[in-house]
């Protein structure tokens, strides 16, 4: 298994706070690996510096054995690695199709494209489709995404992940607000895409931790005190008092 | 369709207008109507920065002036082709959206609505400073540009302009439609969403900024045409004000709201100021008034209800 992702002593302040404390850590091919931690361990922080949207103190960052420390958004993007949100991000204003359209576009050539409606573009529609093909919506593509429920938000951030044609997948917690019922329906979406793609997994709900992960990383204060396969995660004790707690 | 109707029928008035000038107004009413067409033209291309972008500009007027004193200084030194006038216009307005955009869009809000007035500003006292070219009175023409002889034509000026402004209606609205129109739209949603899937908004955002610059430019080179005069006001902030009045009277990012604001507002600017010296204190609650009560501006009065 070869490393498709990884960082080199990332470190991340704001002012006296540490959020990013010498993290070094891998995404393999094919595997999921979670990062896991209680609130404000600076689990988000550490992902807005692998995807760009924060930039690290120190430390690199290397994709597809590539330097990206310092390369824009979208560039990360375009090379292939893709997230989503915890807080979820979409356009409101546009539908549920055109959301995952607009992922699927930056993967069909330019969008320096001036004359032809967008609406009839074949190849963006495609793409499109295959993605909610996979991911499955119950509402109506053509429903605007601000009127969904937040479990299909939810929902529809992965289904434009996927539509970007990803080489990795950076989840920060997809079940973020969900129930219980739908909770075990999305353990199932995440098992489905992790035969796909490399996920680097960010969540709360221990069950579906333990059910996806390949390997967990515990993230304390920002810093990694532990990591390790779901069972040696669950019988570390350092691990347990810091987070698990009664959990397990 | 239904909202591209409202802009249909101005063209097709508007097309027949020479004919009914001949039983009402005569030139007046014509001459009001290419005022009012080039100001359409203006306005088109301010929505592309409002409507589509989400970008307030304070400082549009200045490529009007651009276009304007190009045509000036062109025809006052004897170069009177309209097409290697708008050539040079188009040359000019490219430059100066790419400079000032390179810097205003990496602000956001009331910074970007402050820089673009500040370089619009900038624009206008280098007009006034043009001492050869009328300076603060502005520059009379005494002549027109020439387009193989277009312009020979009774109505020559007057179908150019109309042309011209149909022509680029159907180009913006098709790019709204396109994949950069999409891009764009969204991007004025949420910006960051679109940088992690993977588009450079800047890019974007600084290629709409170029359009509408060059097709405000355009317009301004038609106003020289039409007045046959250019004075520095063009590019004033007062200039930049009245084009998003008729954004927003027209109605924000709607297919027909710049044509259906540009001719309300000359008209009510033309019937009120015959009224009164003071037409503008009339204007104003008249403007609130309607936006107020029509949320989208003019246009949406003509679109159904969405459910
Ligand atoms: N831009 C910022 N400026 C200052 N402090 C910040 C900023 N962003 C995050 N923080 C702080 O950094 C800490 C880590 O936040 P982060 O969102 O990374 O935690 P998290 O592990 O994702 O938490 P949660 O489980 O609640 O999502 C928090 O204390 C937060 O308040
Ligand atoms: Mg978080």
């Amino acid at each position: 298994m070869s490393v498709l992702l990884a960082t080199h002593g990332l470190c991340k302040s704001f002012g006296a706070l540490t959020v990013t404390d010498d993290v070094s850590l891998e995404l393999r091919t094919g595997e999921c690996h979670a990062l896991i931690g209680p609130n404000g361990a600076g689990k988000t922080s550490f992902v807005n510096q692998l995807s760009g949207l924060l930039a690290p103190d120190s430390g690199r960052i290397e994709f597809l054995g590539q330097d990206i420390t310092n390369s824009s958004p979208a560039a990360r993007a375009n090379a292939g690695l893709a997230r989503t949100f915890q807080i979820t991000s979409i356009i409101p204003t546009m539908t549920l199709f055109e959301n995952v359209a607009l992922a699927a576009q930056a993967r069909c050539g330019s969008s320096y494209r001036f004359f032809r409606p967008v609406h009839k573009d074949r190849q963006i529609n495609a793409l499109a489709g295959e993605a909610l093909e996979r991911i499955a919506l119950t509402s109506r593509n053509d429903k605007l995404a601000r009127t969904l429920s937040h479990g299909e938000k939810r929902a529809l951030e992965l289904a434009m992940a996927i539509a970007q044609k990803p080489r990795a997948l950076l989840l920060d917690e997809p079940m973020a607000g969900i129930g219980s019922d739908e909770s075990g329906q999305l353990t199932d979406t995440l098992l489905m895409l992790k035969q796909d793609y490399p996920l680097l997994l960010i969540e709360h709900d221990m069950d579906a931790v333990f059910k996806v992960a390949d390997r967990v990383s515990v993230l304390v204060y920002g810093r990694i005190i532990a990591s390790g396969t779901p069972d040696e995660i669950r019988a570390n004790r350092e691990a347990r008092t810091a987070y698990l707690g009664d959990e397990t | 369709m239904r909202a591209a109707a409202p802009a249909l029928v101005a063209f097709m008035f508007l097309a027949a207008m020479p004919l009914l000038a001949e039983f009402w107004g005569g030139s007046y009413v014509t001459g009001l109507i290419m005022r009012a067409m080039i100001l359409a033209i203006a306005a088109l291309s301010l929505d592309l920065l409002i409507g589509t972008c989400g970008l307030v500009s304070f400082g549009h007027a200045a490529f009007l002036g651009i276009g304007a004193y190009t045509a000036g200084i062109a025809i006052t030194e004897g170069t009177t082709d309209l097409a290697t006038i708008l050539g040079i216009t188009i040359g000019i307005s490219v430059l100066f959206a790419l400079v000032t955009g390179a810097i205003s869009l990496r602000t956001h809000g009331v910074t970007f609505i402050m820089i673009t007035l500040a370089f619009g500003q900038m624009l206008f006292f280098t007009f006034s400073a043009l001492s050869e070219y009328g300076g603060d009175d502005g520059l009379t023409l005494w002549e027109r540009a020439y387009a193989y002889g277009l312009f020979e034509f009774e109505h020559g000026l007057f179908y150019t302009i109309f042309g011209l402004l149909v022509a680029i209606w159907l180009l913006l609205d098709r790019l709204r439609q396109s994949r950069f129109g999409r891009v764009l739209l969204a991007a004025k949603e949420n910006s960051t969403r679109m940088e992690t899937l993977g588009y450079g908004v800047f890019g974007y955002r600084l290629t709409a900024y170029v359009i509408a610059g060059v097709i405000a430019g355009i317009a301004g080179a038609l106003t020289a045409n039409e007045a046959e005069f250019v004075s520095p006001a063009l590019s004033a902030w007062q200039r930049s004000g009245d084009l998003i009045i008729v954004v927003v009277l027209g109605g924000v990012g709607r297919r027909s709201g710049p044509v259906l604001g540009a001719l309300a507002f000359v008209v009510l600017e033309e019937g009120l100021s015959s009224l009164t010296h003071d037409w503008r204190l009339i204007f104003g609650p008249l403007l609130i008034f309607i936006v107020l009560f029509a949320k989208g501006g003019l246009a949406s009065l003509f679109e159904r209800r969405q459910a």
